[in-house]
């Protein structure tokens, strides 16, 4: 495999060879697909299932066969596996969770603005803040296929104990940033310090670590030392880690797309900071999407440059506070 | 099959839902009664597989009530069969009860969520699909609302069910035919279920929900599998034998009268 891979060929290579051992799992999808979906259907044609354009039977039947206790992965594009069939996953996922466990994985493609040219309805920006507020969810968003694909082992054996997940992909390719090796520690981790800096820090997650880790080695080749957080699961991460690495760090900038102030990174990174009373030392700052919908066109840095969180404007923001 | 003793227990259920709601009126007492027979007739008649000490042994058949509210009745039906203790029936609603205004899986009898309505079809058709890929023949029973047909998500699933051929499942769709402000055939239009289940792919039959002997001979010849998925319309009334509420349009969200109330108990008449 190269080093510029999607996270979900990742995932789902892991996942095809995984369901050869793993006979109680199943995959199911709402009409999406791609060529490793493909070779899943002709492999394990009993335990592919399209369910149509129908997020909301999506979540219905792969809580029925988990139920029955089938370790269930389901699979659509990011916006409508959260919000189209957002009261599914509240009743029959997250509330039935107090009762009955199951092992479900969401799988959402697209995240932020990775389906480019789409316009607002296949981009998501909050996924991260509604996805977050139902408890017995874990949010996984990974920054490249390497996290992506350790995910199938830990959704299989369920090594977050929460039982289900929503996985959320960016839907381009993207460079590597972990090893094979250093990929499930990561991931059961919840968050990795990807470069240790002195003063000022950006908090980051899944695309917006590649656009932090870029904006962070320009001042750093500058003799700055702008650290990166790269940060991976919204719950049951290590909450000592996190407490023990913003410590070292006077200004803090959270990165994501996803809207700002809205509960999503932004909220969590403010909260986590509050309630250990590291407020008063820290500076606090955060980049996100405005509260708008936009129509913009051309490349990702188009998009995200009008929307104030283009590479030059983080760099702005960085150079601010330094 | 003694169907004298089904009648029985339908009385007793009876008038032990309208002492249950008299103790918790936050209850549904209207929707709760229509589906009486239809309960009294699956776990009295032999026709459901279910261990109450055992409730998700690996063979019982699975009931999924998807019209949440309006399954009161099942209160004094589960105590009654032995779920759980019928002393639980007088603390309806207090702070020690797992009984609430709106059943919840934490009562045992109950296996997933249900004051949501228009999950019950696909979650059902999960399972039902589930128990299909490993070969077992037990069934899946979902009980509906004619009002909760209005959400769309029982759609997708009952084109799931037919493609999938999950010819394990029957529907039966308690037809009151009112929903919460009115009669559904005053918002959605006329009732025309049977037209529209057989266009989708599922195998119809339609019967009068308080008549014991119907219900049963219907499900008793469903016992053997057919060729799809099956649908029971059992036309019922809202709020039977209850002055002031039956078959009133507003009567979901009636309470039952102190008056009509120690009338119901007095006559102790049910037929």
């Amino acid at each position: 495999m190269s080093n510029f891979v999607a996270m979900r060929d990742s995932f789902l290579e892991r996942l095809h060879e995984s369901m050869k051992e793993y006979k109680n799992s199943v995959f199911l999808c709402a009409d999406f697909g791609s060529p490793v979906v493909d070779r899943i259907r002709r492999d394990f044609p009993d335990r592919c299932i399209n369910v149509g354009i129908a997020e909301q039977n999506l979540i219905n039947v792969g809580t029925g066969l988990a139920l029955e206790g089938y370790s269930v992965f389901l699979y659509a594009i990011a916006p409508f596996i959260t919000m189209r069939c957002y009261e599914q996953i509240r009743v029959n996922i997250a509330i039935l969770q107090e009762v009955r466990k199951m092992n479900i994985t969401l799988i959402g493609v697209g995240a932020g603005c990775s389906y480019v040219v789409s316009g607002p309805t296949h981009q998501c920006f909050e996924d991260l803040s509604v996805m977050r507020t139902l408890p017995n969810i874990e949010v996984i968003s990974p920054s490249d296929h390497h996290l992506s694909a350790a995910v199938v082992d830990y959704a299989l054996k369920d090594l977050g104990g929460c039982g289900a997940r929503y996985l959320r992909l960016d839907a381009q390719l993207q460079n590597e940033i972990y090893t094979k090796e250093c990929a499930t520690s990561v991931l059961q981790n919840g968050l990795c310090e990807i470069i240790k800096g002195s003063d000022l820090c950006i908090v980051s997650t899944g695309y917006m670590t590649h656009q932090a880790l870029k904006v962070a080695a320009e001042f750093n080749r500058d003799g700055s030392k702008v650290g990166v957080i790269d940060f991976v699961k919204f719950l049951n991460f290590n909450t000592s880690e996190l407490l023990s690495v913003l410590k070292r760090y006077r200004k803090i900038i959270t990165l994501e797309e996803g809207f700002k102030g809205k509960g999503g990174l932004d909220n969590l990174i403010q909260d986590f900071v509050f309630e250990h009373h590291l407020s008063r030392e820290h500076d606090l700052a955060s980049m996100g999407i405005p509260p708008r919908y936009g129509f913009q066109l051309g490349s990702r840095e188009d998009i995200h440059t009008a929307y104030g969180i283009g590479r030059d404007q983080i760099a702005q923001k960085v150079k601010m506070l330094l | 099959m003694n169907l004298e003793l089904i009648k029985e227990k339908s009385k007793q259920i009876f008038i032990e839902t309208i002492k249950v709601h008299w103790k918790s009126k936050e209850t549904r007492v209207a929707s709760s009664v229509s589906p009486i027979e239809i309960f009294c007739v699956l776990f009295y008649g032999g026709l459901m597989k279910y261990d109450p000490k055992n409730r998700f042994a690996d063979n019982r058949d699975r009931l999924i009530v998807s019209k949440g509210h309006g399954s009161i009745c099942l209160y004094p039906l589960l105590a009654d069969v032995g779920y759980f203790d019928k002393s639980e029936l007088a603390i309806v609603g207090d702070k020690e009860s797992f009984l609430g205004g709106i059943p919840d899986p934490v009562i045992p009898g109950y296996e997933t969520v249900n004051g949501s309505l228009g999950h019950g079809l696909g979650v059902a058709s999960g399972i039902a699909k589930a128990l299909k890929l490993k070969g077992k023949k037990e069934k899946i029973f979902v009980m509906m609302g004619d009002g909760e047909l209005c959400e769309g998500a029982i759609w997708e699933g009952l084109m799931f069910a037919a493609h999938h051929k999950l010819t394990n499942m029957i529907a039966i769709i308690d037809n009151n035919k009112i929903s919460m402000l009115d009669f559904t055939k005053k918002i959605i239009g006329e009732d025309s279920w049977c037209e529209k289940f057989q266009s989708f792919g599922w195998e119809v039959a339609r019967v009068d929900g308080h008549n014991i002997e119907q219900l049963y001979s219907i499900l008793k010849s469903w016992e053997v599998e057919g060729d799809r998925p099956r649908v029971l319309i059992a036309d019922t009334i809202k709020g039977r034998m209850i002055p002031g509420i039956e078959n009133q349009p507003l009567s979901h969200v009636m309470s039952i009268s102190e008056e009509s109330y120690r009338k119901i108990l007095e006559e102790n008449k049910y037929e």
